[in-house]
């Protein structure tokens, strides 16, 4: 029995974003981290494996230097990482990418007790898309946006998050499941973990690693199997700078009422 | 390249709309798409269809009121099976009836239900995706006139767009917000886009249109063998939720609140509360746990447009900014005066919001008096 965990590295969106003049971002001056919601789907691999003691196996698709978050997640109590990386595999869209992790999950090997867990969605793109896609390329049952997993046998029954409120749903292995915020507080690498975390392996898997795979094929990865293109990339007007009042004080607050008042927002 | 069945362009026609509805209620969203749906179609010269899942007698409840907002047909399918959600049901049955119908361009709310589906059926179908829409053409006219609009680019680059240019054009937040960017589908149909609920405006009611509206029912080939997932149950939370997309006043708190997050958002809802509005968030308060998902503001959570929008504490991030920019007045409070969010706001007041904010609700509470 396996948890396999499906990850990305991303800029930190969230802190300082330095944007170009010509409209690109600036990433060199970003922070790279893992995303977010990833390390909410690795915490859940490493529950299940405090409670049956599977094993859990992180993958992420980037470039070499991935490896860092890699070994980060195994420093964390993961047990083998792989490293997607390949030139052939790049530009991919949300299509490609799932195409290219499933025929990834399916080298690690997928088997009846297994369960692949993926993060809602990544800050970069926030598209909430590749673990849906994932799980249709393995064809097995998906269940997206998951606030609570139980796994008994080879049943799971997960919490999923609806806008106004949830819906329980069972399934069983082998599935995908998304998981968000919600689902449980990652926990940090223990010392002994990053004592081990250079002694565990981390496989690179590249093109002729995954190229007998059906899903592997010029048409249907990296930038010209992608469906989808960037047609324009762009940065929003500013909208006319408004106005600054004077101070903060008693008579700033009285100057602000009164212009709501004239505006009628009052 | 390989063969998919979904490369022969001119084969396709038609937008349509995935009608979603939750326990027999259609998700208000639903109808901003189909007003959407209708102005694309119009500069194509083709139709709009909804296509409406669920349980016996479905259609007869929701079919006039698509058609009252733009709809030409609405594709019906009725089945125990789909009265509720599920993945496998409806991916399948839309699957079937997209490749036996072949529309142009399928549009879905960005719902948690439309982003779980919408994947999943572009990635059986081979085509793209793109998630989370805010902004949709085919006419290039148009396109560039939004661009001259809602961009930066250099007017040369406008000028150079191809006129003839049929693809649709999904332009949406990239990078957290900090990016626009404009996808194309150009080898794959249909066209799937998942549009973010509120941004798009709802037409208006049109009882004649809503009588003409043409039901076409279609069999669903589905068994239980096909869906893999069973819903014990579906709970609506009796918490209340925050309307942030109804109300006329949002007082959003940010990141500055966090010397005292307990008074900050006091002092948020005791403001709103004088307008009878509520208390939104920026991503920063609701990742680090200090409003709950519902109050999120931004490309992420909800977009806004009420009267007044109060930013506490918030820099003003351009995902922020998203969600809250076409407000009608923005009035802001920061300690620093570099912060973003002052390009956006009408008032802007560089201090302490703890300091400033008792202050204005004084004054906001005095003015109002003297109406």
């Amino acid at each position: 029995m396996k948890a396999i965990v499906c990850v990305k590295q991303v800029p930190d969106t969230s802190g300082k974003v330095a944007v170009n003049p010509d409209g690109t971002l600036n990433r060199a001056s970003m922070e790279t981290i893992t995303n977010p919601d990833d390390l909410n789907a690795v915490e859940a691999a490493l529950k299940l494996k405090d409670e049956t003691g599977c094993k859990v196996v992180v993958i992420t698709m980037g470039p070499a230097p991935a490896e860092g978050m890699l070994r980060e997640l195994l420093a964390r109590g993961a047990d083998e990482a792989v490293l997607v990386s390949a030139r052939e595999f790049g530009g991919s869209d949300t299509f490609a990418t799932s195409q290219i992790l499933a025929a990834a999950v399916k080298k690690v090997g997928l088997e009846d007790d297994d369960i692949v867990f993926c993060g809602r969605q990544a800050i970069d793109g926030d598209t909430a898309q590749v673990g849906s896609q994932i799980a249709e390329k393995l064809d097995i049952p998906q269940i997206s946006y998951a606030a609570d997993i139980k796994k008994e046998g080879n049943t799971v029954t997960v919490k999923r998050m609806l806008e106004d409120g949830y819906m329980t749903i069972q399934t069983k292995t082998p599935c995908l499941l998304t998981c968000i915020k919600e689902l449980n507080v990652p926990r940090y690498m223990s010392l002994g973990g990053i004592m081990d975390c250079y002694s565990k392996p981390v496989t690179v898997y590249d093109y002729n690693t995954l190229k007998d795979d059906p899903l592997i094929d010029p048409t249907t990865i990296g930038l010209k199997g992608s469906p989808t293109n960037i047609f324009k990339s762009f940065t929003p007007p500013q909208k006319g700078q408004g106005k600054m009042l004077e101070g903060a004080d008693k008579n700033t607050c009285e100057t602000l009422a009164a212009e709501l008042l004239k505006k009628h927002i009052i | 390249m390989a063969d998919f069945n979904n490369t022969n362009l001119a084969d396709f026609s038609g937008v349509w709309v995935f009608c979603e509805q939750r326990q027999g209620k259609l998700q208000p969203t639903v109808l901003e798409l189909i007003s959407e749906a209708r102005k694309l179609a119009d500069d194509m010269g083709v139709e709009v269809c909804g296509l409406l899942l669920g349980g016996k007698g479905v259609g007869d409840s929701m079919a006039k009121e698509l058609g009252a907002y733009g709809a030409d047909k609405v594709l019906v399918c009725e089945n125990d099976l789909l009265e509720t959600y599920t993945t496998d049901a409806y991916a399948k049955v839309i699957c079937d009836v997209v490749m036996d119908k072949k529309p142009e361009i399928m549009l879905i709310a960005a719902t948690n239900i439309g982003r779980d589906l919408g994947p999943r059926c572009a990635a059986r179908l081979h085509t793209g995706l793109t998630a989370d829409c805010t902004h949709l053409d085919v006419d290039v006219e148009k396109y560039a006139a939004f661009l001259q609009e809602a961009s930066t680019l250099p007017q040369a680059q406008i000028d150079a767009l191809d006129r003839a240019d049929r693809n649709l054009k999904m332009t949406r937040p990239a990078f957290g917000g900090h990016l626009m960017a404009t996808i194309i589908c150009p080898r794959f149909r249909p066209q799937m886009a998942t549009v973010r609920p509120g941004v798009l405006k709802k037409g208006e009611y049109d009882e004649a249109k809503a009588n003409a509206v043409v039901v076409e029912k279609v069999e669903a080939q589905l068994s239980d063998a096909d869906i893999q997932t069973k819903v014990l149950e579906v709970v609506k939370e009796a918490k209340e939720l925050v309307d942030l997309t109804g109300a006329e006043v949002v007082v959003s708190v940010g990141r500055g609140i966090s010397k005292d997050v307990e008074t900050g958002i006091k002092l948020a809802e005791e403001l709103a509360g004088l307008f009878g509005g509520v208390v939104g968030g920026s991503r920063a308060a609701i990742d680090a746990g200090w409003l709950t998902a519902d109050h999120q503001v931004g490309q992420t959570g909800k977009t806004v447009h009420p009267k007044l929008y109060v930013a506490l504490g918030i820099s003003g991030a351009i995902q922020h900014k998203a969600g809250m920019q076409d407000s009608e007045c923005i009035v802001a409070v920061n300690k620093a005066d570099s912060a973003p969010i002052f390009d956006v706001a009408d008032y802007g007041i560089c201090g302490d919001l703890f300091k400033v904010v008792p202050m204005m609700i004084d004054a906001i509470k005095a003015a109002q008096a003297s109406k």
